[in-house]
Protein backbone atom coordinates (compact mmCIF):
# COMPACT_ATOMS: atom_id res chain seq x y z
CA UNK A 1 0.00 0.00 0.00
CA UNK A 2 0.85 3.63 -0.94
CA UNK A 3 1.83 5.64 1.66
CA UNK A 4 -1.06 8.57 2.16
CA UNK A 5 1.06 12.02 0.65
CA UNK A 6 -1.11 13.92 3.04
CA UNK A 7 0.06 11.56 5.77
CA UNK A 8 3.59 12.30 4.80
CA UNK A 9 3.68 15.57 4.11
CA UNK A 10 2.40 16.21 8.03
CA UNK A 11 5.33 13.90 9.39
CA UNK A 12 7.36 15.53 7.63
CA UNK A 13 6.47 18.74 8.56
CA UNK A 14 6.00 17.45 12.49
CA UNK A 15 9.78 16.10 12.07
CA UNK A 16 10.81 19.19 10.94
CA UNK A 17 9.34 21.52 13.50
CA UNK A 18 10.77 19.31 16.45
CA UNK A 19 14.22 18.73 15.10
CA UNK A 20 14.95 22.27 13.37
CA UNK A 21 13.20 24.16 16.31
CA UNK A 22 13.84 22.68 19.91
CA UNK A 23 15.99 25.37 21.44
CA UNK A 24 12.86 27.29 20.29
CA UNK A 25 10.16 25.75 21.65
CA UNK A 26 12.19 24.83 24.93
CA UNK A 27 12.71 28.39 26.03
CA UNK A 28 9.06 29.58 25.35
CA UNK A 29 8.30 26.87 27.51
CA UNK A 30 10.63 28.27 30.16
CA UNK A 31 8.89 31.36 29.67
CA UNK A 32 5.42 29.97 29.82
CA UNK A 33 6.42 28.94 33.47
CA UNK A 34 8.70 31.65 34.34
CA UNK A 35 5.78 33.99 32.99
CA UNK A 36 2.84 32.24 34.81
CA UNK A 37 4.57 32.27 38.29
CA UNK A 38 5.16 35.61 37.80
CA UNK A 39 1.63 36.35 36.80
CA UNK A 40 0.32 34.09 39.60
CA UNK A 41 2.66 35.67 42.36
CA UNK A 42 1.37 39.51 40.63
CA UNK A 43 -1.88 38.61 41.59
CA UNK A 44 -1.86 36.69 45.06
CA UNK A 45 1.52 38.59 46.36
CA UNK A 46 1.19 35.77 49.42
CA UNK A 47 5.21 34.60 48.64
CA UNK A 48 7.08 38.05 47.93
CA UNK A 49 5.51 39.11 50.86
CA UNK A 50 6.40 36.96 53.37
CA UNK A 51 10.01 36.69 51.98
CA UNK A 52 10.38 40.20 52.31
CA UNK A 53 8.88 40.17 56.04
CA UNK A 54 11.02 37.33 56.92
CA UNK A 55 14.36 38.94 55.77
CA UNK A 56 13.85 42.26 57.35
CA UNK A 57 12.74 40.19 60.53
CA UNK A 58 16.24 38.57 59.91
CA UNK A 59 17.91 41.53 60.17
CA UNK A 60 16.24 42.96 63.34
CA UNK A 61 16.95 39.98 64.91
CA UNK A 62 20.66 39.99 63.98
CA UNK A 63 20.94 43.57 65.32
CA UNK A 64 19.81 42.45 68.78
CA UNK A 65 21.70 39.21 68.90
CA UNK A 66 24.97 40.68 67.77
CA UNK A 67 25.34 44.18 68.63
CA UNK A 68 26.07 45.57 65.08
CA UNK A 69 28.41 48.67 66.04
CA UNK A 70 30.37 50.41 63.86
CA UNK A 71 33.07 48.12 63.97
CA UNK A 72 31.49 44.81 64.13
CA UNK A 73 29.29 46.11 61.08
CA UNK A 74 32.42 46.22 58.84
CA UNK A 75 33.36 42.25 59.36
CA UNK A 76 30.24 40.88 59.94
CA UNK A 77 27.69 42.73 57.03
CA UNK A 78 28.24 40.36 54.50
CA UNK A 79 27.76 37.05 56.54
CA UNK A 80 24.34 38.72 57.89
CA UNK A 81 23.26 39.61 54.54
CA UNK A 82 23.87 35.78 53.33
CA UNK A 83 22.00 34.04 56.10
CA UNK A 84 19.26 36.42 55.46
CA UNK A 85 19.28 35.66 52.02
CA UNK A 86 19.71 31.93 52.74
CA UNK A 87 16.96 31.59 55.25
CA UNK A 88 14.31 33.65 52.98
CA UNK A 89 15.21 31.98 50.33
CA UNK A 90 14.37 28.51 51.68
CA UNK A 91 10.92 30.15 52.63
CA UNK A 92 10.59 30.97 48.64
CA UNK A 93 11.62 27.82 47.22
CA UNK A 94 9.66 25.76 49.61
CA UNK A 95 6.18 28.00 48.53
CA UNK A 96 6.71 28.15 45.16
CA UNK A 97 7.17 24.19 45.07
CA UNK A 98 4.13 22.90 47.55
CA UNK A 99 1.68 25.57 45.74
CA UNK A 100 2.52 23.52 42.86
CA UNK A 101 2.00 20.16 44.82
CA UNK A 102 -0.86 21.11 46.64
CA UNK A 103 -3.52 22.29 43.74
CA UNK A 104 -2.14 19.14 41.76
CA UNK A 105 -0.59 21.87 39.06
CA UNK A 106 2.88 19.71 39.06
CA UNK A 107 0.63 17.13 37.40
CA UNK A 108 -0.64 19.10 35.09
CA UNK A 109 2.82 20.75 34.48
CA UNK A 110 4.20 17.70 33.72
CA UNK A 111 1.08 16.40 31.24
CA UNK A 112 2.49 19.28 28.87
CA UNK A 113 4.24 17.66 25.99
CA UNK A 114 7.41 19.93 26.59
CA UNK A 115 10.77 18.86 27.95
CA UNK A 116 10.99 18.00 31.64
CA UNK A 117 13.94 20.02 31.90
CA UNK A 118 11.93 23.24 30.27
CA UNK A 119 10.05 22.80 33.84
CA UNK A 120 12.95 22.76 36.22
CA UNK A 121 14.70 26.19 34.19
CA UNK A 122 11.19 27.71 34.42
CA UNK A 123 11.01 27.02 37.93
CA UNK A 124 14.68 27.78 39.26
CA UNK A 125 14.59 31.01 36.97
CA UNK A 126 10.79 32.04 38.47
CA UNK A 127 12.86 31.50 41.99
CA UNK A 128 15.99 33.74 41.15
CA UNK A 129 13.77 36.29 39.85
CA UNK A 130 11.66 36.54 43.56
CA UNK A 131 15.32 35.92 45.16
CA UNK A 132 16.08 39.19 43.60
CA UNK A 133 13.56 41.07 44.13
CA UNK A 134 13.60 40.14 47.79
CA UNK A 135 17.88 41.17 47.37
CA UNK A 136 17.23 44.53 45.62
CA UNK A 137 14.77 45.60 48.69
CA UNK A 138 16.61 44.49 51.25
CA UNK A 139 20.33 45.92 50.27
CA UNK A 140 18.97 49.80 50.24
CA UNK A 141 17.08 49.05 53.80
CA UNK A 142 20.20 47.62 55.28
CA UNK A 143 22.42 50.70 53.60
CA UNK A 144 20.09 53.06 55.39
CA UNK A 145 19.26 50.82 58.97
CA UNK A 146 23.44 50.58 59.03
CA UNK A 147 24.62 53.43 57.00
CA UNK A 148 26.68 51.46 55.08
CA UNK A 149 26.91 51.91 51.51
CA UNK A 150 26.35 48.25 49.77
CA UNK A 151 25.71 49.30 46.10
CA UNK A 152 29.00 48.50 44.98
CA UNK A 153 28.82 46.48 41.55
CA UNK A 154 31.55 43.77 42.75
CA UNK A 155 29.08 43.43 45.65
CA UNK A 156 26.46 42.67 42.85
CA UNK A 157 28.24 40.45 41.13
CA UNK A 158 28.88 38.09 43.92
CA UNK A 159 25.07 38.26 44.87
CA UNK A 160 24.19 37.41 41.26
CA UNK A 161 26.26 34.57 41.35
CA UNK A 162 25.55 32.93 44.99
CA UNK A 163 21.48 33.75 44.20
CA UNK A 164 22.26 31.64 40.74
CA UNK A 165 23.72 28.71 42.39
CA UNK A 166 21.90 28.95 45.47
CA UNK A 167 18.46 29.11 43.36
CA UNK A 168 19.94 25.99 40.96
CA UNK A 169 20.70 23.74 43.58
CA UNK A 170 17.51 25.11 45.68
CA UNK A 171 15.05 24.56 43.38
CA UNK A 172 15.66 21.05 42.56
CA UNK A 173 15.70 20.06 45.89
CA UNK A 174 12.48 21.66 46.71
CA UNK A 175 10.45 19.65 44.05
CA UNK A 176 12.49 16.43 46.14
CA UNK A 177 10.93 17.81 49.49
CA UNK A 178 7.32 18.72 48.31
CA UNK A 179 7.50 14.92 47.51
CA UNK A 180 7.93 13.84 50.94
CA UNK A 181 5.95 13.66 54.26
CA UNK A 182 8.41 15.56 56.45
CA UNK A 183 8.47 18.35 53.54
CA UNK A 184 8.39 21.92 55.15
CA UNK A 185 11.26 20.91 57.19
CA UNK A 186 13.04 18.74 55.10
CA UNK A 187 14.53 21.62 52.69
CA UNK A 188 16.90 23.40 54.87
CA UNK A 189 18.19 19.68 55.85
CA UNK A 190 18.95 18.42 52.35
CA UNK A 191 19.95 22.28 51.10
CA UNK A 192 22.48 23.23 53.78
CA UNK A 193 24.86 20.81 53.75
CA UNK A 194 25.12 20.92 49.73
CA UNK A 195 24.93 24.64 49.42
CA UNK A 196 27.59 25.44 51.67
CA UNK A 197 30.77 26.03 48.98
CA UNK A 198 28.17 28.94 47.85
CA UNK A 199 27.72 30.15 50.75
CA UNK A 200 31.44 30.45 51.93
CA UNK A 201 32.25 31.86 48.82
CA UNK A 202 29.97 34.46 48.83
CA UNK A 203 30.20 35.48 52.37
CA UNK A 204 34.34 35.74 51.52
CA UNK A 205 33.40 37.41 47.93
CA UNK A 206 31.16 40.46 49.68
CA UNK A 207 33.61 40.69 52.37
CA UNK A 208 36.32 40.92 50.12
CA UNK A 209 34.31 43.66 48.11
CA UNK A 210 33.28 45.63 51.12
CA UNK A 211 36.95 45.73 52.88
CA UNK A 212 38.16 47.13 49.21
CA UNK A 213 40.35 44.22 49.28
CA UNK A 214 42.99 43.30 45.77
CA UNK A 215 41.08 41.96 43.00
CA UNK A 216 43.33 39.09 43.12
CA UNK A 217 42.06 38.18 46.38
CA UNK A 218 38.59 38.03 45.42
CA UNK A 219 39.27 35.89 42.61
CA UNK A 220 39.61 32.43 43.73
CA UNK A 221 36.32 33.19 45.99
CA UNK A 222 34.55 34.48 42.27
CA UNK A 223 35.71 31.14 40.49
CA UNK A 224 34.90 28.87 42.83
CA UNK A 225 31.23 30.49 42.74
CA UNK A 226 31.29 30.49 38.71
CA UNK A 227 32.39 26.57 39.09
CA UNK A 228 29.65 25.80 41.33
CA UNK A 229 27.29 27.31 39.40
CA UNK A 230 28.03 25.52 36.41
CA UNK A 231 28.14 22.25 37.83
CA UNK A 232 24.85 21.93 39.76
CA UNK A 233 22.77 23.95 37.01
CA UNK A 234 24.15 20.74 34.50
CA UNK A 235 23.49 18.42 37.32
CA UNK A 236 20.20 19.62 37.95
CA UNK A 237 19.48 19.72 34.50
CA UNK A 238 20.44 16.08 33.64
CA UNK A 239 18.58 14.69 37.25
CA UNK A 240 15.49 16.49 37.51
CA UNK A 241 14.04 14.12 34.87
CA UNK A 242 13.99 11.25 37.98
CA UNK A 243 12.96 13.92 40.65
CA UNK A 244 9.72 14.24 39.12
CA UNK A 245 9.10 11.01 37.14
CA UNK A 246 5.38 9.22 38.46
CA UNK B 1 14.70 -19.19 53.24
CA UNK B 2 18.31 -18.84 52.11
CA UNK B 3 21.26 -19.88 53.66
CA UNK B 4 24.24 -17.34 54.40
CA UNK B 5 26.73 -17.96 51.42
CA UNK B 6 29.71 -20.19 52.88
CA UNK B 7 32.08 -17.39 51.34
CA UNK B 8 30.78 -14.44 53.55
CA UNK B 9 31.12 -16.95 56.91
CA UNK B 10 34.71 -17.51 55.33
CA UNK B 11 35.29 -13.50 54.66
CA UNK B 12 33.63 -12.64 58.45
CA UNK B 13 36.28 -15.00 60.11
CA UNK B 14 39.17 -13.60 57.94
CA UNK B 15 38.34 -9.89 58.97
CA UNK B 16 37.96 -10.89 62.72
CA UNK B 17 41.23 -12.38 62.52
CA UNK B 18 43.08 -9.50 60.21
CA UNK B 19 41.22 -7.31 62.93
CA UNK B 20 42.80 -8.48 65.64
CA UNK B 21 46.34 -8.52 63.61
CA UNK B 22 46.23 -4.83 63.04
CA UNK B 23 45.13 -4.14 67.08
CA UNK B 24 48.04 -6.41 67.70
CA UNK B 25 50.42 -4.43 65.10
CA UNK B 26 49.31 -1.05 66.66
CA UNK B 27 50.25 -1.80 70.51
CA UNK B 28 53.13 -4.09 69.87
CA UNK B 29 54.98 -3.68 66.79
CA UNK B 30 55.09 0.06 66.24
CA UNK B 31 57.09 2.35 68.02
CA UNK B 32 55.95 5.01 69.95
CA UNK B 33 56.01 8.61 68.50
CA UNK B 34 58.82 10.62 70.10
CA UNK B 35 56.78 14.40 70.27
CA UNK B 36 53.23 13.07 70.77
CA UNK B 37 53.83 9.73 72.52
CA UNK B 38 51.03 7.28 72.84
CA UNK B 39 48.07 9.22 71.89
CA UNK B 40 49.37 9.33 68.14
CA UNK B 41 48.69 5.30 68.32
CA UNK B 42 45.09 6.45 67.58
CA UNK B 43 46.30 7.65 64.20
CA UNK B 44 46.61 3.97 62.61
CA UNK B 45 42.49 3.33 63.02
CA UNK B 46 41.46 7.18 62.75
CA UNK B 47 42.43 7.67 59.50
CA UNK B 48 41.25 4.06 58.37
CA UNK B 49 37.60 4.56 59.69
CA UNK B 50 37.97 8.19 57.63
CA UNK B 51 38.98 5.93 54.53
CA UNK B 52 35.58 4.38 55.35
CA UNK B 53 33.39 6.81 55.22
CA UNK B 54 34.74 8.22 52.06
CA UNK B 55 34.62 4.49 50.43
CA UNK B 56 30.65 4.49 51.38
CA UNK B 57 30.15 7.62 50.07
CA UNK B 58 32.11 7.31 46.43
CA UNK B 59 30.10 4.14 46.38
CA UNK B 60 26.56 5.49 47.00
CA UNK B 61 27.13 7.77 44.69
CA UNK B 62 28.29 4.93 42.17
CA UNK B 63 25.23 3.02 43.16
CA UNK B 64 23.24 5.95 42.74
CA UNK B 65 24.33 6.81 39.07
CA UNK B 66 23.83 3.03 38.65
CA UNK B 67 20.54 2.99 40.00
CA UNK B 68 19.33 5.99 37.85
CA UNK B 69 20.25 4.28 34.46
CA UNK B 70 19.42 0.93 35.27
CA UNK B 71 16.49 1.19 37.45
CA UNK B 72 17.50 -2.30 39.57
CA UNK B 73 16.78 -2.42 42.79
CA UNK B 74 19.68 -3.85 44.28
CA UNK B 75 21.44 -1.10 43.31
CA UNK B 76 19.39 0.88 45.78
CA UNK B 77 19.57 -1.42 48.16
CA UNK B 78 23.65 -1.20 47.97
CA UNK B 79 24.03 2.77 48.00
CA UNK B 80 21.20 2.32 51.38
CA UNK B 81 24.02 -0.35 52.83
CA UNK B 82 27.25 2.20 52.18
CA UNK B 83 25.58 5.23 53.74
CA UNK B 84 24.67 3.13 56.41
CA UNK B 85 27.70 1.79 57.22
CA UNK B 86 29.78 5.05 56.58
CA UNK B 87 27.72 7.36 58.90
CA UNK B 88 28.99 5.32 61.68
CA UNK B 89 32.90 4.89 60.63
CA UNK B 90 32.64 8.57 59.92
CA UNK B 91 31.89 9.65 63.42
CA UNK B 92 34.19 7.01 65.00
CA UNK B 93 37.13 9.03 62.88
CA UNK B 94 35.52 12.22 64.32
CA UNK B 95 35.49 10.96 67.71
CA UNK B 96 39.19 9.52 67.28
CA UNK B 97 40.40 12.61 65.93
CA UNK B 98 39.12 14.69 68.46
CA UNK B 99 40.76 12.31 71.40
CA UNK B 100 43.99 12.81 68.91
CA UNK B 101 43.46 16.60 68.74
CA UNK B 102 42.91 17.49 72.47
CA UNK B 103 46.61 16.82 73.93
CA UNK B 104 48.23 17.91 70.81
CA UNK B 105 46.54 21.03 69.40
CA UNK B 106 44.78 21.33 72.70
CA UNK B 107 41.67 21.28 71.87
CA UNK B 108 38.76 18.89 70.68
CA UNK B 109 38.02 20.59 67.36
CA UNK B 110 39.12 23.33 65.31
CA UNK B 111 37.33 24.96 62.18
CA UNK B 112 40.24 22.95 59.94
CA UNK B 113 39.04 22.10 56.40
CA UNK B 114 38.95 18.02 56.74
CA UNK B 115 38.06 18.66 60.02
CA UNK B 116 34.47 20.73 58.81
CA UNK B 117 34.23 18.63 55.91
CA UNK B 118 33.80 15.47 57.86
CA UNK B 119 31.35 17.39 59.87
CA UNK B 120 29.30 18.15 56.50
CA UNK B 121 29.83 14.69 55.01
CA UNK B 122 27.99 13.19 58.46
CA UNK B 123 25.22 16.10 58.07
CA UNK B 124 24.91 15.12 54.41
CA UNK B 125 24.75 11.09 55.42
CA UNK B 126 22.10 12.17 57.92
CA UNK B 127 19.99 13.89 55.54
CA UNK B 128 19.80 11.17 53.57
CA UNK B 129 19.09 8.92 56.10
CA UNK B 130 15.79 11.65 56.95
CA UNK B 131 15.07 12.23 53.35
CA UNK B 132 14.55 8.46 52.81
CA UNK B 133 12.76 8.18 56.01
CA UNK B 134 10.00 10.55 54.90
CA UNK B 135 9.11 8.64 51.32
CA UNK B 136 6.94 5.65 51.61
CA UNK B 137 6.78 5.13 48.13
CA UNK B 138 9.61 2.50 47.52
CA UNK B 139 10.45 3.55 44.06
CA UNK B 140 10.42 7.08 44.80
CA UNK B 141 12.84 6.45 47.92
CA UNK B 142 15.28 4.89 46.27
CA UNK B 143 15.01 7.48 42.70
CA UNK B 144 15.63 10.90 45.80
CA UNK B 145 18.27 8.70 47.64
CA UNK B 146 20.05 8.09 44.05
CA UNK B 147 20.01 11.62 43.46
CA UNK B 148 20.83 13.26 46.42
CA UNK B 149 23.70 10.84 46.90
CA UNK B 150 25.05 11.87 43.55
CA UNK B 151 24.28 15.53 45.07
CA UNK B 152 26.45 14.98 47.92
CA UNK B 153 29.59 13.08 46.37
CA UNK B 154 29.67 16.14 43.63
CA UNK B 155 29.38 19.31 46.94
CA UNK B 156 31.54 17.62 49.24
CA UNK B 157 35.29 18.41 46.88
CA UNK B 158 33.78 21.79 46.51
CA UNK B 159 33.10 22.27 50.09
CA UNK B 160 36.79 21.23 51.00
CA UNK B 161 38.05 23.00 48.59
CA UNK B 162 36.33 26.67 49.99
CA UNK B 163 37.55 25.98 53.26
CA UNK B 164 40.91 24.57 51.95
CA UNK B 165 42.18 28.25 51.34
CA UNK B 166 42.21 29.33 54.92
CA UNK B 167 45.34 27.89 56.40
CA UNK B 168 45.11 24.55 58.01
CA UNK B 169 46.34 22.89 60.67
CA UNK B 170 45.62 18.99 60.46
CA UNK B 171 48.58 17.12 59.70
CA UNK B 172 49.04 15.83 55.64
CA UNK B 173 50.14 12.42 56.24
CA UNK B 174 50.57 11.43 52.92
CA UNK B 175 52.11 14.15 50.24
CA UNK B 176 53.45 17.35 50.12
CA UNK B 177 53.28 18.27 54.12
CA UNK B 178 52.59 21.70 54.78
CA UNK B 179 55.29 23.40 56.94
CA UNK B 180 52.87 24.90 58.92
CA UNK B 181 50.84 22.04 60.18
CA UNK B 182 51.35 20.66 63.89
CA UNK B 183 51.27 17.07 64.99
CA UNK B 184 52.88 15.88 61.71
CA UNK B 185 55.59 13.32 61.82
CA UNK B 186 57.50 11.09 59.87
CA UNK B 187 56.46 8.06 59.65
CA UNK B 188 59.21 5.12 60.38
CA UNK B 189 58.71 1.69 58.28
CA UNK B 190 56.90 -0.03 60.73
CA UNK B 191 54.66 2.72 61.25
CA UNK B 192 54.15 2.83 57.38
CA UNK B 193 53.66 -1.12 57.15
CA UNK B 194 50.80 -0.93 59.87
CA UNK B 195 49.16 1.97 58.69
CA UNK B 196 48.71 0.81 55.14
CA UNK B 197 47.75 -2.52 56.67
CA UNK B 198 45.09 -0.98 58.69
CA UNK B 199 43.70 0.44 55.49
CA UNK B 200 43.49 -2.54 54.29
CA UNK B 201 42.26 -4.23 57.34
CA UNK B 202 39.36 -1.66 57.43
CA UNK B 203 38.41 -2.08 53.59
CA UNK B 204 37.61 -5.89 54.60
CA UNK B 205 35.85 -4.61 57.38
CA UNK B 206 33.58 -2.30 55.18
CA UNK B 207 33.03 -5.13 52.48
CA UNK B 208 31.95 -7.70 54.88
CA UNK B 209 29.11 -5.46 56.47
CA UNK B 210 28.19 -4.21 53.09
CA UNK B 211 27.91 -7.49 51.70
CA UNK B 212 26.01 -8.48 54.82
CA UNK B 213 23.79 -5.42 54.90
CA UNK B 214 23.12 -5.94 51.26
CA UNK B 215 21.90 -9.43 52.24
CA UNK B 216 19.67 -7.94 54.91
CA UNK B 217 17.85 -5.45 52.21
CA UNK B 218 17.35 -8.49 49.92
CA UNK B 219 15.81 -10.25 53.02
CA UNK B 220 13.49 -7.17 53.98
CA UNK B 221 12.56 -6.89 50.16
CA UNK B 222 11.60 -11.45 50.52
CA UNK B 223 9.86 -10.48 54.01
CA UNK B 224 7.83 -7.30 52.49
CA UNK B 225 6.64 -9.42 49.50
CA UNK B 226 5.52 -12.18 51.87
CA UNK B 227 3.70 -10.32 53.87
CA UNK B 228 1.94 -8.63 50.83
CA UNK B 229 0.86 -12.20 49.53
CA UNK B 230 -0.63 -12.88 53.43
CA UNK B 231 -2.68 -10.36 53.54
CA UNK B 232 -4.21 -10.65 49.89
Amino acid sequence: MKPDPALTNIQAANSSMTSSRPLASFIRATAAIVWKDLAAELRSRELLSAMLVFALLVILIFNFAMELDAKARATVTSGVLWVTFAFAGTLGLNRSMAMEKDRGCLDGLLLAPVDRSAIYFGKAIGNLVFMFIVEVIVLPVYSILYNINLFRPGLLLVILLGSVGYVAIGTLLASMAVQTRTRDVLLPILLFPLVIPVLVAAVKGSNGFLQGLEISEIMPWLNLLIVYDVIFTAIAFMVFDYVVEE
Amino acid sequence: METKPRLLTILDGVTIILLAVATALVFFFTPIEAVMGNVQKVFYFHVANAWVGMLGFMASAIAGIAYLRTGKRSWDIVGMASVEISVVFLLIAIVTGSIWARPVWNTWWTWDPRLTTAAIMELIYAAYLLLRQGIEDPDRRARFGAVYAILGFISVPLTFLSIRIFRTIHPVVIGNADPSAQGSFDMSPAMLRTFMFSLLVFSFIFADLLWHRIRLGHLADKVEQLKLKVTQ
